[in-house]
């Protein structure tokens, strides 16, 4: 991929984090009350209008929408997303406090649920009625399940009835193992269905019964040939995944009552913490932005179809889209 | 003792035997060839003999053997032993059958790897080897590319050099020159013939009589599974014993001047087994006014409907490069004659007949078609500067009949409401009753009946799907209808019926044909007059018997010779035009 | 070498390999068991679906207790007995609630995916018929929009106009609008691109009657089948709000709710927390056996 491509991509992801900026400043203003209530304790601290004015004056409320606009852009540009009505600290600061139990949370899940996904995909696919049909099984039961479910049955046998686990807390490492799961299990589920059906589609290209026709053992097959094709579908998933994730922690946080940028969101979603909600919001859709774009460059590594070819291959081997036909040199004068 | 020895092979699937009682040998050094048309039986038979059926393949014989080894006694692991160092596999397709996200020479180099001990560089360089074995230029190059950056015949050269990596001492060979070009596939099939001479058995799998008689010495010809004629290949075409061998070898255009029907009538005995084995109806079009084995064409041409002026196509490539793919291309196509446009692939004659109906847009050049008013006064129309209701009524003028009838119906539409829709838009039939006394007439025209009006075309066989494309092209009661390779598709028996029929319409309704074709044989069959396009560009056209009798353009006589016939083996090798590199 | 000549010995096609003293070498069983067999999960997936709608309404007509009397006497009584799936800490009967709370977890579901997909399709459909402003502009939203996950996205309007079952419904929907819309744009783009498009051009149908005739009806139908499997998500995703306090308040029977109720005596009464989650597992997995069902039919593959 040249240069000139990465740049669309980027400029593309930049645009994207500039609309969701946009859409926040939107959410706030279209947000029923006066902010600067919030920020002095909301209606019940019952403030004198000389301190609303003031709040007002201080955070540029008074100032027209664009300016307001305008100066939040700048803000954010340079990191700021403004201050916590409910903690009166910057957002930032309280991001920066919450985000390494989430970012532990979710990258232990996310490597939980591709393991899980790759190895049962791989070993299910085109297998005899009992194996798949009993994988199949138990991936539409945990893609059909609500986490917080999932959550609550792991918690009855492995806390409350086994006691291997603690069902609470960021303590240690054994407290990771139920929230990850959690996490992981329907979006492992769903990725191993997607993996599976496009690895059985390609273990019945042709190029596969070439394959087998060298020689090569099924083991081989599999992995060599159909594993790589059935990652370029996975790479679709990344949204879908990273939603998962992000979305899934609010919940899982949440029933473990673990610390982290989920429960921080669910609190400023209650008490109407606007800044806060926002500022989550914000940095999630700039994972999923980068997190895409990077998908996105790895695509032509996935699958080398995509790279340009080079002026020399171009010219070596014309194959120019002529309506439905196909161009093709041949060496017939050869 | 015979290198490979198969006696009552019966495969079956799911109850349903695809294969039953098949037997035949093959010695070393010797060319043998299954032939015949789809859903025979004859891929299976081949892939059974690498242990690669299928799933849910049920596969037993008496007796299976290759060069001793007892096949019906093999384990996977064993299995493994023997496929791809002792027996070499081309699949059908080298686009789909090599891997289409790796290099070939990677491909090879797997070949390498599984039947040989070899060390890394020592790989490296045999792949390079066997790619110019096999007459790739430039094996450095193309080992690098991906098999989508490769021509067809480089790609199908490096799929059977894959398969001859661990020089196995057998090669099967599926469909080998299917989808290739003729001078290519007269190419590869001077390849296979120079890899047989080197003392390897070869086992050709193929549809196409022609292309076995060049790399066969004896053939088998199969149908619904069970073998029906076999012998020496130079036999069999000179005095073929069994019905269904004659209705092939009478099915095939090339060998039958225009005119002439492909398929017998009614009544000579064979013709309705025929019919029965590729799932079509019977031939009622029979009583459309054409009389059994005789000349059906009348040849009664009349006024121009088309005229191309200097038609020009540029397009401009993903590089940003313009290209010219249709160059300076003028004719004219008359009431009741059939044009030929022949070429190989890339020679714009799919474009030139988009053109020609008004689907593209020259970039420079016109194209005028003659109407009709509704009041039956001739009109003529160049399609750039009709106004929208002239280029709609024009569109009732003009139909097009496509090589896959099946992606050109709407997939939630019935037969009948494609046909009705046909009718109403152009407003040959309105009032719902109609329709569909009209639609009846038109299925019927095309040997189909009323009981496919409620039928979806997905449900339908290939050539009743292409019936109904045709009965669909005829209900705007057109003037000039484009045939793009509308019998490629088609099983060789089929494609016969359906030729068959065009010339019934076209006798019957006066119709123009622009037909547009790779195949010289069908081309040859079908048409009045030709066109011969290369890149863009006509390299020569007249009278069809001028043409491919006398022809003057050096391109023309090498298309022209390097058309597979029904010849015994051995005496092409090298013969035909561009042999490949040694 | 000889080869065999056809047809002797060949008429009983009936008996069986063995039969004819052939030795059998690759022998695989048939892929799958087809059948009525494999109708099974798709029937008790419509009954389940069937039994829900008659609860959501008509839940007095199922419901053996009222579901909001309290009978404090017997608080988290196991099931069996008077009370099949047991009571919950106020001595409720938890399978009345359930079936009461059918009524807000499907009215989630099912109001939020049509929000969803009738703002897919018009926004989807207007990119991918209009001209490149309207599309560029519809899609470069949608691309925001897609940015956010859905439950945060539904998290952020929540926080604009509070909880609630209409607005936890409306969330959702709003939520999942991009992703119908992208969904009907690619479907809109593939479709003017096929040959049939073509064809009916090419025999004169107007462009008009083209879009409405042949674009449309087949840009819609696959996403009206995907949206049957989004019912099952979008229930999962209103449930989850009410677990989080944020969509239908107790005591309101919700199942999500239920679930959140339950996390506090999880170590006392197994069964409060099992059935609310599996009934909307049931109602997932159904819709998306059926969703899987239609699409099968829709491709040609299936009955």
């Amino acid at each position: 991929m040249d240069v000139a491509k990465i740049g669309v991509r980027l400029a593309a992801g930049v645009g994207v984090a500039w609309g969701a900026a946009t859409l926040t400043f939107l959410a706030v203003q279209i947000t029923p009350g006066d902010p600067a209530y919030a920020i002095v304790g909301g209606p019940e601290a019952n403030p004198s209008p000389e301190v609303i004015a003031q709040v007002r004056a201080e955070y540029g409320f008074d100032q027209p929408l664009l300016v307001q606009y305008v100066r939040y852009l700048g803000r954010l540009a340079v990191g700021d997303l403004g201050t916590s009505y409910r903690l009166q600290s910057p957002v930032t600061q309280v991001l920066g406090e919450q985000i390494g139990g989430t970012v532990q949370l979710a990258g232990v899940a996310a490597l939980l649920a591709a393991v899980l996904a790759v190895v049962v995909a791989v070993f299910t696919a085109r297998r005899g009625p009992v194996v798949r049909g009993g994988a199949t099984s138990i991936e539409l039961f945990l893609a059909s399940s609500p986490s917080f479910w999932l959550g609550i049955l792991l918690l009855s046998v492995f806390s409350y009835a086994l006691h291997w686990l603690p069902s609470v807390g960021n303590a240690d490492g054994r407290a990771l193992v139920l929230p990850a799961l959690t996490l992981a299990l329907p979006i492992a589920a769903v990725l191993s269905q997607v993996l599976r059906s496009s690895l059985e589609e390609v273990l019945e290209q042709p190029f596969i019964t070439t394959a087998r026709a060298r020689g090569l053992s099924d083991a081989a097959v599999r992995v060599r040939h159909g594993l790589r094709h059935s990652l370029i579908p996975l790479a679709t998933m990344t949204g879908f995944v990273v939603g998962g994730l992000l979305g899934g922690t609010v919940i899982v946080e949440s029933l473990f009552t673990r610390q982290g940028l989920g429960r921080t969101l669910l609190a400023a979603v209650n008490a109407k913490d606007m800044p806060v909600v926002l500022g989550v919001v914000l940095l999630s859709a700039v994972v999923y932005v980068v997190v895409n774009l990077v998908v996105d460059l790895l695509y032509p590594v996935l699958d080398p179809r995509l790279k340009t070819v080079t002026a020399t291959e171009a010219r070596e081997t014309v194959t120019a889209n002529e309506g439905t036909e196909t161009t093709e040199t041949e060496e017939v004068s050869a | 003792m015979s290198l490979v020895s198969i006696e009552n092979l019966t495969v079956s699937f799911g109850g349903h035997e695809a294969v039953s009682d098949v037997s035949f040998t093959i010695d070393r050094g010797e060319g043998v060839a299954i032939v015949g048309e789809s859903g025979s039986g004859k891929s299976v038979t081949a892939r059974t003999l690498i242990g690669l059926t299928g799933d849910g393949a049920c596969v037993a014989a008496r007796r299976a053997t290759f060069d001793g080894i007892d096949l019906t006694r093999l384990r996977e692991r064993q299995w493994r032993g023997i496929r791809g160092s002792r027996i070499g596999f081309v699949m059908q397709d080298a686009l789909v059958s090599l891997d289409p996200i790796r290099p070939v020479g990677r491909e090879i180099d797997e070949a390498l790897r599984v039947s040989t001990a070899l060390g890394r560089a020592e790989r490296d360089r045999r792949v390079i080897e066997l790619l110019g074995r096999v007459g790739v230029p430039h094996p450095e190059l193309r080992a690098r590319q991906l098999p989508s950056q490769l021509s067809g015949g480089l790609r199908q050269r490096a799929l059977i050099a894959s398969a001859i990596a661990g020089d196995p001492e057998l090669l099967i060979a599926d469909e080998p020159t299917t989808a290739l070009d003729v001078t290519v596939q007269a190419q590869i099939l001077d390849l296979l013939d120079d890899l047989k001479n080197d003392g390897r058995a070869l086992l050709v799998i193929s549809h196409d009589l022609a292309v076995v008689s060049r790399v066969a010495e004896r053939l088998l010809v199969v149908r619904q599974g069970r073998v029906v004629e076999a012998g020496d290949t130079r036999a069999v075409f000179a005095a073929p014993q069994h019905e269904y061998t004659r209705a092939l070898l009478a099915a095939i255009p090339a060998e039958h001047a225009r005119g002439t029907r492909l398929v017998p009538g009614a009544g000579s005995g064979w013709e309705p087994t025929l019919v029965g084995a590729v799932g079509a109806a019977p031939v009622p079009w029979a009583s459309s006014g054409s009389v059994d084995g005789a000349a059906t064409h009348v040849g009664e041409v009349g006024e121009v409907v088309a005229r191309a002026e200097g038609v020009s196509k540029d397009f401009v490539g993903p590089d940003g490069v313009s290209r010219t793919v249709v160059d300076d291309v003028s004719f004219e196509v008359r009431a009741g004659e059939t044009l030929g446009i022949v070429g190989e692939s890339g020679s714009g004659k799919t474009t030139t007949g988009r053109i020609v109906v008004g689907l593209e847009a020259p970039t420079r050049g016109s194209v005028w078609i003659v109407g009709r008013r509704d009041d039956g006064e001739p009109v003529q129309h160049d399609w750039a500067t009709a106004s929208r209701a002239d280029r709609r009524a024009l569109r009732r003028d003009v139909q097009i009949i496509y090589q896959d009838p099946l992606s050109s119906f709407d997939p939630r539409y019935t037969v009948g409401r494609v046909l009705a829709e046909a009718l109403t838009v152009s407003g040959r039939a309105t009032r719902s009753t109609g329709v569909r006394v009209r639609s009846i007439e038109l299925l019927e025209q095309v040997g189909l009946g009323a009981e496919h009006l409620a039928r979806r075309p997905l449900t339908l066989s290939g050539g009743q799907r292409q019936r109904v494309a045709i009965a669909r092209a005829l209900a705007t009661e057109p003037r000039l209808i484009l045939l793009d390779e509308p019998v490629s598709a088609l099983d060789v028996s089929v494609q016969a019926q359906v030729l068959d029929l065009l010339a019934d319409v076209q006798g019957a309704t006066g119709v123009a044909y622009l037909f547009i074709s790779h195949d010289l044989g069908v081309i040859s069959h079908v048409s009045d007059r030709v066109l011969v396009l290369k890149d863009g560009r006509v390299v020569e056209q007249g009278d069809i018997d001028d043409v491919f009798a006398r022809p003057q353009h050096a391109y023309t006589q090498q298309l022209l010779a390097a058309i597979p016939r029904i010849e015994p083996a051995g005496a092409s090798a090298g013969a035909s035009a561009g042999a490949p590199a040694r | 070498m000889s080869l065999r000549a056809p047809g002797d010995r060949l008429a009983a096609s009936t008996d069986t390999p063995a039969d004819r003293g052939l030795v059998a070498f690759t022998s695989a069983a048939p892929t799958r068991a087809a059948g009525w067999l494999g109708r099974i999960p798709l029937v008790a997936a419509a009954l389940f679906l069937a039994a829900l709608a008659v609860a959501a309404a008509w839940p007095s007509l199922l419901a053996p207790f009222d579901p909001y009397a309290v009978d404090t006497t017997n608080a988290l009584a196991a099931p069996g007995g008077a009370h099949p799936l047991g009571t919950d800490e106020n001595g409720r009967d938890i399978l009345s609630r359930l079936i009461y709370g059918a009524r807000a977890s499907l009215l989630l579901g099912f109001g939020a995916i049509a929000i969803a997909v009738v703002g897919g399709v018009v926004f989807g459909l207007a990119a991918g018929l209009g001209n490149r402003f309207l599309d560029g502009l519809i899609m470069r939203t949608m691309d925001v929009g897609l940015a956010f996950p859905e439950l945060l996205l539904a998290l952020v309007v929540i926080s604009i106009v509070g909880g609630g079952t209409t607005n936890a419904l409306l969330a959702i929907g709003l939520a999942s609008i991009p992703s119908y819309a992208r969904l009907v744009r690619a479907q809109t783009f593939a479709i003017r691109q096929a040959p049939y498009i073509e064809a009916a051009r090419a025999l004169g149908v107007r462009e008009s009657h083209v879009v409405w005739r042949h674009v449309l009806p087949n840009a819609v139908k696959p996403v009206v089948i995907l949206a049957t499997i989004g019912i099952g998500t979008a229930t999962v995703a209103g449930s989850a709000l009410s677990f989080l306090g944020l969509g239908t308040a107790p005591p309101e029977p919700e199942w999500g709710s239920m679930l959140s109720s339950a996390r506090n005596f999880l170590d006392l009464a197994w069964w409060y927390g099992a059935f609310p989650g599996l009934a909307i597992t049931g109602l997932v997995i159904s819709t998306t056996l059926i969703g899987r069902y239609l699409q099968q039919r829709s491709e040609g593959r299936g009955a």
